[in-house]
């Protein structure tokens, strides 16, 4: 079984930060479906297919009036829920003129989006990223778009061995890929668990230099992936000896969560979100500027990587042959989630206007 | 320095799958929420064995010895 390719529909997808949608029109691809996002005047995020139901123009080259997006082409005018409630030169509006409207959800600091069937959007199946706005952590966080399928980043993502190579000098120490993991796989709830307990590692710099620890240390990496979409990897770090205690508190370590929302956005090219929350030097903005620039620096090795992997992959015969190893073992158990989420999701056909729209 | 509670725990699930890497060895072992347990050294097969629950999960949930399975190499213990 390859790394996935094709989307997985009836599913919740981050399709931005927060902070991106304003007042402003912004066009984003999700799955294939152009999008257009913004905030009403009152403050909540909508989102319309991007294209005027008329002549196809894109609504994100258009302009807002009051909670209304006015076509840029010929002035077709949509509400929030996606009708049209003018058109140019007649008061008769077709029936059929309508956009897209799809089921959003601004939470953790992101804006879910469902792409699927409207009436399976339930918010209760989204999974959580507290940390990112929560008051008791710091956070830095960015997206880079990665011109790969979501299946590279999703194998990149489960299997931290690469660290040791790929990262070295950032977040990778040899002790990385020589920890065996533990994997577990949640089949009801759809979340796969890999752990790697370091008890005596060397500190890489991204943790030298953020918690000020000069030593060798404990490493935690316990990986939550909730496919296809959220990725969270609870990151412990702690001088060598020091554990947490019985009673489950943790005084003695530096926590980082570090959070990756991965979405297709079309079957070759990726939105890489990413962020970084900590719970020590939380007011400390030279930390912040540390963590921001080095995991970005990490995110763009692994972009370069996961671009030319691509390339390489594209080039070859179908059929080619894999090889798999224990370090592997996460990822292919998060493809064969991720298959039967293909699987449960077809019939959900993406959001067309009607085909029949016409001007009257 | 806190985490925030309750993400970490484990939901009541009924059908959890682990694979343990052999302390050691390079070996995986694949234990079936059903108790089967059996080692592999390809991760690939392991996946097959496990999702195929329950067919060729015959050893009683809690026994210390799995079978030899067609795969499996001799160990030393």
């Amino acid at each position: 079984m390859g790394f996935p390719v094709k989307f997985a529909r009836n599913r919740w997808y981050v399709a931005a930060y927060g902070n991106e949608i304003t007042r402003k029109l912004l066009p984003r691809t999700i799955l294939g479906e152009a999008l257009v996002f913004y905030r009403t005047q009152a403050g909540q995020v909508i989102a319309l297919s991007d294209h005027c139901v008329h002549r196809r123009f894109p609504l994100s080259e258009s302009h807002l009036d009051g909670d209304n997006v006015v076509c840029g082409y010929h002035g077709f005018t949509y509400d929030p829920s996606g009708t049209c409630v003018a058109v140019p030169g007649q008061r008769r509006i077709p029936r059929t003129a309508r956009v897209p409207a799809y089921p959003v959800v601004e939470q953790d600091s992101f804006v879910w989006v469902w792409i699927g069937d409207k009436d399976k959007a339930d918010p209760a199946d989204i999974p959580r990223a507290p940390w990112l706005d929560h008051p008791e952590w710091t956070s830095v966080y960015g997206m880079e778009p990665l011109n790969a399928p979501y299946g590279l980043l999703v194998d990149n993502l489960l299997d931290l061995s690469h660290e040791t190579y790929l990262h070295g000098g950032y977040i990778g120490t040899p002790e990385v890929a020589d920890t065996p993991i533990r994997t577990e796989v949640d089949d009801e709830q759809q979340i796969i668990y890999v752990s790697r307990h370091m008890d005596d590692a060397a500190c890489p710099p991204f943790y030298a230099k953020s918690t000020g620890i000069t030593g060798r240390i404990v490493r935690w990496q316990d990986i939550e992936y909730h496919p296809p979409c959220l990725y969270l990897l609870h990151s412990r770090v702690a001088p060598v000896g020091v554990l947490p205690d019985a009673d489950g508190s943790d005084p003695g370590g530096f926590h980082v969560e570090v959070v990756y929302a991965i979405t297709p956005e079309t079957e070759n090219s990726t939105h890489d979100f990413w962020a970084v929350a900590r719970d020590f030097a939380r007011d400390d903005e030279g930390v912040s500027d540390f963590l921001r620039e080095s995991n970005r620096t990490v995110v763009l090795q692994d972009v370069v990587a996961l671009n030319k992997l691509a390339e390489v992959l594209a080039a070859e015969r179908d059929g080619y042959q894999e090889l798999s190893i224990n370090i592997d073992t996460g990822g292919l158990a998060a493809r064969r989630l991720i298959a039967a989420q293909i699987a449960a999701g077809e019939g959900a056909e993406p959001a067309r206007a009607p085909s029949t729209a016409a001007t009257g | 320095m806190t985490a925030v509670a309750g993400l970490r725990d484990r939901t009541d699930s009924e059908t959890v799958f682990t694979v343990e890497w052999v302390p050691g060895t390079d070996l995986l072992l694949g234990i079936c929420h059903c108790g089967a347990r059996r080692r592999f050294e390809d991760p690939v097969e392991l996946w097959d064995w496990l999702l195929r629950h329950p067919e060729g999960h015959v050893n009683p949930p809690g026994s210390a010895e799995p079978p030899p399975p067609v795969h499996e190499p001799a160990l030393s213990r």
